[in-house]
């Protein structure tokens, strides 16, 4: 029975077949053939049940190609001969139907460090092992008097890359995540997880850390908007994280004069340091980018000051220096995406980063955070599911969720500790984040 | 095509499922993207795939694939019934379905120009104007304008005896202008902003929008906001331009409605909704100039079709009359619960996804003032256009939106362009403050083509037809 939920995915030697054959047919100058492939299934329960339960299998064939100095994209979801003689003939038609226009080159080949990204037990998960995980957390919440809600899912895929350059790299790779909020009479409480080997999401753990949090959040009372010291989860780091990425880290917004990165300027506080580094497995590793360009570690904000950005071929070109391996697939008017995000720990207990704190705010969780301001690096967002009042160092009681609109580079420059142990927060759609919980001096709450 | 829906439907039956419905769906897909005077991207996708939905024993069971053959229809079976069995040992109640759902035919959106038939020259042409018109403007210094294509073919069939073929267009298109300076970034877009203006037609709605005879005032505008005031704080009249009140739709009467965000299917994720069932029929949800309905037969709309993705008919229903709160967005299973019928409201984002309850066309219904009254009947106001920035809480009450361009209002004169404007409020206080909807020559309707929701995440393309509209004692400039 087990052996049937093996995640099917094409042979490695079958796949490059395929995309030498396709580069090989191509009338272009240069060709990039990139596929993506993945087969993945989602548990997700709610109100102590199950209620969706879904799996899926897809491919992606990306075709790039160059012709009189003119760039055609398409992509197919097939992989047979009609398809790649299709999605080749599409690209190519672009290219001659469109004026010349400023090309991004591709690279050339170059050595890979390799980094395992992959689990045979993620890619064997069967969907009686997520119920039974499922089950766990329900039956726990349940015995406690709560509801439980969330989703597990299980994927395993890989992405290959090859050009007419030379470059030919692949990668397989596993994720497995579990996210789950339970909720009481007058309350709810938040807990997730994420990693490359199913084996290590701990049911029980996360069945305790979510309910604990439901149940200390029950019968919240408001809080007054202002300004407060906080501690902020490793949720709410991450998220924070995340936006400074997609404000500020890439070269194309410092190029077109919207990033928030000052170099060589102290940006936040002298405890904050920030890197990218796709190479290393405490994260969710990947030997390469999108366009088939080796991962870097990249160095962000060091000791406070801001220290680097992340380059695809684009940006590089234009800055005239070598990509970094942040590129994202073709055709990309967004420029390049730090995804692999570290913050360094501090030495602080986290249960202990409240003391201190004569009255400040406990936060677990943002939600629905959006930019307002990005030259400021100004967010604005809720709080969810375990907002806690802090007095005389403890916390006290719940305080209902409360908006927060604030610049997340004042933020980080009030910062007063990091918690010495990490966590691996897996960002919705693209990478990772593995960051500390922090406490801050000054976060604005606005209503 | 046919073929593998009755080898789907059969092989379900066979294996044990009690109901089952298969959607097989090819969709193509073509950007251009031009950005500072040059042809920035242009791509064509192609998907296709089919999903089996299977209720075995009262419990839900999905999957899908790539893979058209009939080998692959009867693993992909296979799989969903395991799946089925699987939800069914962790279950809550039995999924009930309510009556049957037989709807046979089929729709195409109606268009005047097919948009795939129409010469990539001509799409890039206009682009490249409307870049130029923006790039005159001194101070301009990112243009980008884009288009969208979207064809979708799919078939729907149950064991219930449903078969429905569909063949849905969608166009879209825009520009944005960005100004920057050394503590700013400025943009200001047209029609609407991220990305693009969409609806269902063809290159007709491309045309009607004239894209390059707006390129010049928006980069004026992007410019004249790097040194405009900031929006002063305070509590103050708020008049919203038709975009931002379409947006204020969408996020806070248009998700809290979705009856799954009620009975709690989306908490881990999209969140709840604070419309529970003791409120149907009882809650003042806005004041009287307050109608909001939704109609899946919205001319251009994203959420107009033939039938949902569980085969039900398209509908149109009221969700808020007269201010009151009177209705829900509901699937079948949904709707059974409390004892109705659905309206109509499921859509999956593709073949490899289920349908789950999205808005179709959520709409304000015109009211009977004019953007022009309401200004000149306001003493002390700021008039906000073009969204910037939107969050709202997981109950969909708790909310805070910006706009790329906003103006005093003084003594019932438009005043001085103010820059960085935000509001805040609590959803029914802010719609019960709402004392003017202008009329239906300044009613449009409104492409959203970026609404997320569900686990595996999904966009849904909706549509909501609104008006400027006017409210009383809201709280403005978060940022003073």
């Amino acid at each position: 029975m087990k052996s049937m939920e093996v995640a099917r995915l094409t042979d490695e030697a079958e796949l490059k077949r395929f995309m030498a054959g396709l580069l090989e047919r191509s009338p272009a100058e240069q060709t990039e053939v990139m596929v993506t492939e993945w087969d993945s299934a989602l548990t997700r329960f709610a109100n102590n049940g199950i209620h969706q339960n879904v799996a899926e299998r897809d491919i992606s064939v990306r075709v790039r190609v160059v012709k009189d100095g003119k760039t055609g994209v398409a992509s197919i979801n097939q992989m047979n001969e009609t398809a790649a003689s299709d999605v080749l003939e599409r690209a190519v038609a672009i290219a001659d139907l469109q004026p010349p226009g400023e090309v991004v080159p591709m690279p050339g080949p170059a050595k890979t460090r390799p980094v395992e990204a992959w689990s045979d037990a993620t890619a064997a998960a069967t969907p009686e092992e997520r119920a039974d995980f499922v089950e766990a957390v329900c039956v726990k919440a349940g015995r406690a008097g709560l509801k439980a809600f969330g989703a597990f899912s299980t994927s395993a895929g890989q992405l290959a890359i090859a050009n007419s350059l030379g470059v030919l790299h692949h990668q397989r790779s596993t994720q497995a995540t579990v996210n789950s909020v339970v909720m009481g009479e007058a309350g709810s409480g938040y807990a997730d997880r994420g990693a490359i080997d199913v084996r290590e999401l701990d049911r029980n753990e996360l069945a305790a850390e979510v309910i604990d949090k439901a149940q200390r959040n029950q019968n919240a009372q408001p809080v007054e908007p202002g300004v407060y010291e906080v501690v902020l989860e490793e949720y709410a780091v991450a998220e924070m994280l995340e936006f400074m990425s997609f404000m500020g880290f890439s070269a194309l917004a410092a190029q077109e004069e919207r990033s928030f990165m000052r170099l060589g300027e102290q940006i936040t506080g002298d405890q904050v340091t920030i890197w990218d580094d796709g190479l290393d497995r405490t994260g969710l590793p990947a030997s390469f980018d999108f366009e088939g360009v080796p991962k870097q570690r990249v160095d962000l904000i060091t000791r406070g000051v801001a220290s680097g950005l992340v380059y695809d071929m684009q940006t590089a070109m234009r800055a005239g220096r070598q990509s970094t391996g942040h590129g994202l697939p073709a055709p990309n008017t967004q420029g390049p995406f730090a995804v692999n995000l570290f913050m360094e720990p501090g030495t602080a207990a986290k249960a202990e980063l409240a003391s201190g704190i004569k009255r400040g705010i406990w936060v677990t969780r943002f939600w629905y955070v959006r930019t307002v301001h990005e030259k400021a690096s100004i967010i604005t967002g809720m709080t969810r599911e375990g907002t806690f009042l802090i007095e005389n160092g403890r916390i006290v009681r719940p305080v209902k969720d409360i908006r927060f609109t604030q610049s997340i580079l004042e933020a980080l420059m009030g910062t007063l500790a990091l918690s010495r142990s990490t966590k691996l927060q897996v960002a919705e759609y693209l990478g990772a984040s593995r960051v500390p919980a922090m406490r801050l001096k000054a976060f604005r709450f606005t209503s | 095509m046919k073929d593998l829906a009755d080898a789907a439907l059969n092989a379900a039956q066979v294996k044990g499922a009690d109901y089952a419905d298969v959607r097989l769906d090819e969709q193509v897909q073509q950007e251009i993207i031009v950005k500072n005077g040059q042809l920035a991207a242009v791509s064509d996708d192609a998907s296709e795939g089919f999903g089996v939905r299977v209720l075995v024993n009262g419990a839900w069971g999905f999957a899908g694939s790539a893979r058209l053959d009939k080998a692959e229809v009867e693993e992909v079976v296979d799989r969903a019934i395991r799946i089925a069995r699987a939800s069914g040992r962790v279950r809550s109640a039995p999924v009930d379905l309510g009556p049957p759902v037989t709807s046979r035919g089929r729709y195409r959106t109606p268009l005047e120009r097919d948009p795939f038939s129409v010469p990539l020259s001509e799409k890039v042409d206009l682009l490249l104007r409307a870049d130029a018109a923006m790039g005159a403007v001194k101070g301009v210094s990112i243009r980008e304008g884009s288009m969208e294509f979207i064809r979708q073919r799919k078939i729907f069939a149950s064991t219930e005896g449903a078969f429905t073929e569909q063949e849905l267009y969608e166009s879209g298109a825009g520009i944005e202008a960005t100004a920057t300076s050394p503590e700013e970034v400025q943009n200001r877009s047209y029609p609407n902003s991220f990305g693009r203006h969409q609806g269902a037609g063809g290159y007709e709605y491309i045309t009607a929008m004239q894209l390059d005879r707006h390129g010049q005032r928006i980069g004026e505008e992007a410019v004249a906001l790097l040194t405009a005031p900031l929006c002063p704080s305070g509590v103050k009249t708020l008049i919203l331009d038709a975009s931002q009140t379409a947006l204020q739709i969408h996020e806070s009467c248009g998700h809290p409605t979705e009856l799954d965000r009620v009975f709690g299917m989306e908490a881990a994720y999209a969140g709840t909704s604070f419309m529970t069932p003791e409120k149907l029929n009882h809650l003042q949800y806005g004041s009287p100039k307050v109608t909001i309905t939704a109609d899946a037969f919205t001319p251009t709309g994203l959420g107009t079709f033939g039938w949902d993705d569980e085969g039900v008919p398209a509908q149109q229903s009221l969700l808020i009359k007269g201010g009151l709160f009177v209705g829900y967005l509901t699937s079948r299973e949904t709707a059974s619960v409390l004892g109705q019928q659905s309206n109509g409201t499921m859509r999956a984002d593709g073949w490899n996804r289920i349908p789950l309850i999205r808005m179709t066309n959520v709409n304000l219904e015109p009211g009977d003032s004019s953007l022009e009254q309401m200004i000149a009947e306001t003493k002390d106001g700021v008039y906000m256009d073009t969204n910037r920035s939107w969050s709202i809480d997981d109950k969909r009450l708790n909310f805070q939106f910006g706009t790329q361009l906003a103006y005093e209002i003084v003594s019932g004169k438009r005043g001085r362009m103010l820059k960085n404007a935000t509001y805040a409020g609590i959803t029914p206080e802010f719609w019960n403050s709402c004392d003017a909807v202008a009329g239906r020559s300044e009613w449009k309707v409104w492409g959203l083509a970026n609404c997320g929701k569900g686990q595996p995440s999904q966009v849904a393309h909706v549509s909501h037809g609104a008006a400027p509209a006017r409210f009383q004692n809201v709280k403005v400039g978060i940022l003073k």
